[in-house]
């Protein structure tokens, strides 16, 4: 028997959990099922060795939105942070260099270069703005025009700015207006974490923006972000069942009427939202055959493929990092030496290989949080790029290559670092998609580029959050405005939802 | 019979009964039909198409595109591409079909054979080949064309069946419209479906290409005494108007060749609704056609019965003479039907039975160019559609 009005979520990730808490407070039935023993999809705080926890996938909390933490009161629900506005430490013989935003805090840079950053970060954070509103906008045509419209109102210069550079290669920007070969190395690599794609890849200035928002840790790690959007949920009324994996969805009539759990229980619905990436979504749990032609191959074409392995250490005392003072140990560190680096990182990963000295984003978030890891002991957690999905002869054979790999370059930047190590572990793309559930393993749902944008992304027939099938909606990164932890795609599905369902009671029902 | 591929040496082949058309045809009239050659006419045209409605004719049918879908999902997949149940044809019968895009809009028309459980063969209009595969993931299915390897006649008209007879196809009078029976022929087999494109009594024959010449000896060597003519693709375009058949490419754009949106149709703008099925379940176009059914369409095709004697071809229709509502697609002076007919597309509202319609007709005589306005009926139904079309048993003699 249908339960008047209720809404089931698929998938009890940052996305669910905040879709769940914006349709619980609007006064409907919401059952959010997670198919893990906890929620919190890719923002979760898991242990991976005895007493060592660790954030995974994601490790650092930018572009969040503002909005739905005061909307959803997540500080009241036990969202704080171990440190916020992380600063970004490339460490280098010559002494390191730190960058807080638009200051150099160290480092050998020229008077030109101070300047130039200054100029180039004001730049990234107005564009990033720009889209930053957009960001908590469902794509509509209409809101392409109030798009167009934040864009015009940047004024003419800044118009033509953002014209010419928007779909630029990051590297050609960089060239033409800095020296000093780390400062490249760093600014290039925020455009190219987490995506296929090299400093002189088209779009990766587009690409950086996404990460011209502060970083921040927060305390008990990512998931205390899920955490908190968890017990939102659940204030607002909306009820959570964990380890209940969804097998497929249930269409009767042409409209998808419920889910049914691999435990074999279903569950009827008059909404359901997926918050599953789109192949999972569209072609396994509901399926190719229950969708036109052309709107079902268009999924299977979004780029999937994740480029980015985790690693994880569990060290028995902090590292030291070449040039890095004690005090700054507890930053965003990153390997990036320069935009040379990076791209010939890159280049391997064209032909199906990953990268013999590998970029990396590492962070020692149990500086600012001891309850990490037991006392005088610290976890590692380290972005490692690249590892395409597809590894030419597979993963069970690469795995050790690229940890091999990583470590050399570790410990090229930190020696000492590998007899610290007590336990480790590297997670490659298939690992992620086996342990997160995400086709291809991609922390974005789907590669963020400008040709799965917007009302591209996932495809154009599902880019409302509405699917092509009655009943059926998606709340996941998959949808505009994609991974990361932000949260919007969450809260503008939540408002796809509610107008939906008022503008046709559920199910009929009256 | 293999064909070399060899496109760079030979783009256009002959057919599996070249050694025969070839003979046959006296005019040396050929044309290209995709990768074949095929004969415009034989001998003269309006003896050709007379001998099809009063004898029999027989029409190289082997350039049609062909397909086989087989594998355990094959009807799941048949039913998601096309707009029609195709649950409901059995094993052994043939349907009439079109599949749409996504938008609704009719990609081809085509004849869907079910030879037996989970193997079909679609015969299409178009090469469909990526169309089919693209619809494919998600479905156990193995997809081939198989237009080089199956041979293919058409002998239609009143004594088709009679042909048979003398072929020695034991009880071929009794297979109904849109069956499909198998027999041996000469250590293979050849399959007969009673279908086509002529409006009349007629039957399609499939086979091996090595057996194509010994079929088509075989049929004239027992036709002759029942007045079996070759007939080329003039004679046919005449029949196939005549029934009221439409063909993709000159009544409406196949959805995936057309560039500007406006000019495709919906299998309702094509008056094939009887082909729409909503409650089969999905299938590629239904939500656009659910919607179109909500909102009406923009377009309808109309059969028109056209005042006079001079063919509408390509003439614009006009609504009570003074607004251009539509265009003719397709126009002859029926002999069968003794009356001047044409296939035309109109714009919605107009065309329903009873509105009054004109054409304007332009025509020459000795080099000097006419134009007239001609006042047409819209018709429902085929123009030419003789009872010995349907009849079972048919007539055998």
């Amino acid at each position: 028997m249908t339960e008047a009005g209720r809404i089931v979520i698929v998938g009890g990730g940052h996305n669910g959990l905040v879709c769940a808490a914006y349709l619980a407070r609007a006064g409907r039935k919401v059952l959010v099922l997670e198919a893990a023993d906890r929620v919190g999809g890719a923002a979760v705080t898991r242990e991976f060795a005895p007493g060592f926890l660790v954030s995974a996938p994601a490790h650092l909390l930018y572009g969040f939105d503002a909005a739905i933490e005061r909307e959803l009161r997540l500080a009241k629900h036990g969202l704080g942070y171990a440190r916020r506005g992380l600063r970004t430490v490339a460490p280098g013989d010559a002494g390191a260099l730190i960058l807080d935003g638009a200051d150099v805090v160290a480092g050998e840079v020229s008077a030109a270069d101070r300047a130039a950053l200054v100029e180039y970060v004001q730049r990234q954070r107005r564009f990033a703005a720009v889209l930053a509103r957009q960001n908590g906008r469902v794509p509509t045509p209409w809101n392409l025009a109030r798009f167009a419209l934040d864009i015009r109102c940047l004024g003419r210069a800044g118009m033509r700015e953002l014209l010419r550079v928007g779909t630029m290669n990051l590297h050609d920007l960089l060239e033409d207006r800095f020296e000093s070969a780390a400062l490249k190395g760093a600014l290039a690599l925020d455009g190219v974490l987490g995506a296929k794609l090299g400093p002189r890849s088209g779009q990766t200035f587009f690409t950086s923006l996404q990460r011209a928002d502060a970083h921040s840790l927060p305390r008990g790690g990512m998931g205390a972000v899920t955490g908190a959007l968890a017990i939102a949920a659940r204030a607002a009324g909306a009820e959570i069942r964990v380890a209940s994996p969804v097998a497929s969805f249930v269409v009767s009539s042409g409209r998808v009427s419920g889910v049914a759990l691999e435990s074999g229980e279903e569950i009827a619905a008059d909404a359901v939202v997926s918050n599953l990436d789109p192949k999972s979504t569209y072609l396994r749990l509901l399926g190719a055959r229950h969708l036109d032609a052309e709107f079902a191959r268009r999924v299977q074409h979004f780029r999937t493929d994740g480029c980015v392995a985790k690693l994880h250490l569990a060290l028995d005392g902090l590292p030291e990092f070449r040039g890095v003072p004690a005090d700054a140990l507890g930053e965003r560190l990153i390997v990036a030496p320069d935009c040379g680096y990076v791209d010939a990182a890159f280049d391997p990963a064209k032909y199906r290989e990953f990268s013999p000295q590998p970029v990396l984003e590492i962070t020692l978030p149990s500086i600012h949080d001891p309850a990490l890891a037991p006392a005088g002991r610290h976890v590692l957690s380290a972005i490692v790029q690249y590892a395409p999905y597809d590894l030419a002869g597979g993963w069970d054979e690469g795995r050790k290559g690229l940890f091999d790999a990583t470590l050399a370059v570790l410990e090229r930047h930190a020696p000492g670092l590998r007899s610290r190590i007590i336990a480790a572990e590297l997670l490659a793309p298939p690992d992620l998609e086996r342990e997160f559930r995400i086709t291809g393993g991609h922390w974005h749902h789907g590669e963020l580029a400008l040709d799965q944008f917007m009302m591209l992304r996932p495809v154009p027939g599902a880019a409302q959050y509405a699917a092509p099938v009655d009943g059926l909606y998606s709340c996941g990164a998959g949808c505009h405005p994609g991974g990361g932890v932000m949260g919007n795609a969450g809260r503008n599905a939540a408002r796809v939802v509610l107008a939906a369902l008022r503008r046709a009671p559920a199910g009929g029902a009256a | 019979m293999t064909i070399p591929r060899e496109h760079y040496l030979q783009a256009v082949f002959p057919t599996p009964f070249h050694a025969r058309t070839s003979a046959a045809n006296t005019l040396n009239a050929w044309h290209r039909w995709r990768d074949y050659t095929v004969a415009d006419a034989y001998f003269d045209v309006g003896l050709e198409y007379t001998a099809l409605r009063n004898a029999c004719t027989v029409f190289d049918l082997s350039p049609m595109t062909k397909h086989l879908i087989t594998g355990p999902d094959a009807l799941a997949y048949m039913n998601r591409l096309v707009t029609r149940d195709v649950a409901k044809l059995k094993p052994g019968r043939v349907g009439y079909t079109v599949w749409c895009d996504d938008a609704g809009q009719v990609v081809d028309d085509g004849t869907i054979f079910h030879l037996r459980d989970h193997v079909y063969r679609l015969c299409s209009q178009e090469r469909q080949l990526d169309w089919l595969h693209g619809s494919a993931p998600g479905f156990d299915v193995s997809i081939q064309e198989e237009t080089h390897d199956v041979a293919a006649l058409a002998l239609q008209g009143p004594t088709s069946c009679a042909v048979l007879k003398r072929l020695g196809l034991a009880g071929i009078e009794t297979l109904t419209p849109f069956g499909i029976r198998g027999y041996a022929f000469e250590g293979g087999e050849l399959t007969v479906s009673r279908t086509g494109f002529t409006g009349d009594l007629g039957y399609e024959l499939w086979i091996d290409p090595e057996l194509a010449v010994a079929l088509w000896d075989r049929l004239f060597d027992v036709g002759q005494q029942v007045g079996l003519k070759p007939m080329g693709t003039f004679a046919l375009e005449m029949s196939r108007i005549e029934a009221g058949f439409i063909q993709a490419g000159v009544d409406f754009l196949p959805a995936d060749r057309a560039i500007r949106a406006e000019r495709t149709r919906s299998p309702f703008e094509l008056d094939l609704a009887w082909l729409v099925d909503f409650a089969k379940g999905p299938f590629t176009g239904r939500r656009a056609l659910l919607a179109e059914k909500a909102r009406g369409s923009r377009h309808r095709l109309v059969r028109l019965d056209v005042e006079g004697n001079k063919p509408a071809k390509d003439a614009f229709i006009y609504d009570r003479r003074r607004k251009n509502v539509g265009v003719v697609t397709s126009a002859l002076w029926s002999p069968a039907a003794k009356s001047n007919i044409a296939l035309a597309s109109v714009e919605m509202p107009h065309g329903a039975p009873g509105d009054e319609l004109w054409a304007e007709i332009y025509y020459q005589k000795e080099l000097k160019w006419s134009r007239l306005m001609a006042r047409c009926t819209v018709v429902e139904g085929p123009f030419y559609s003789p009872a010995r079309r349907r009849a079972v048993p048919a007539a055998d003699c």
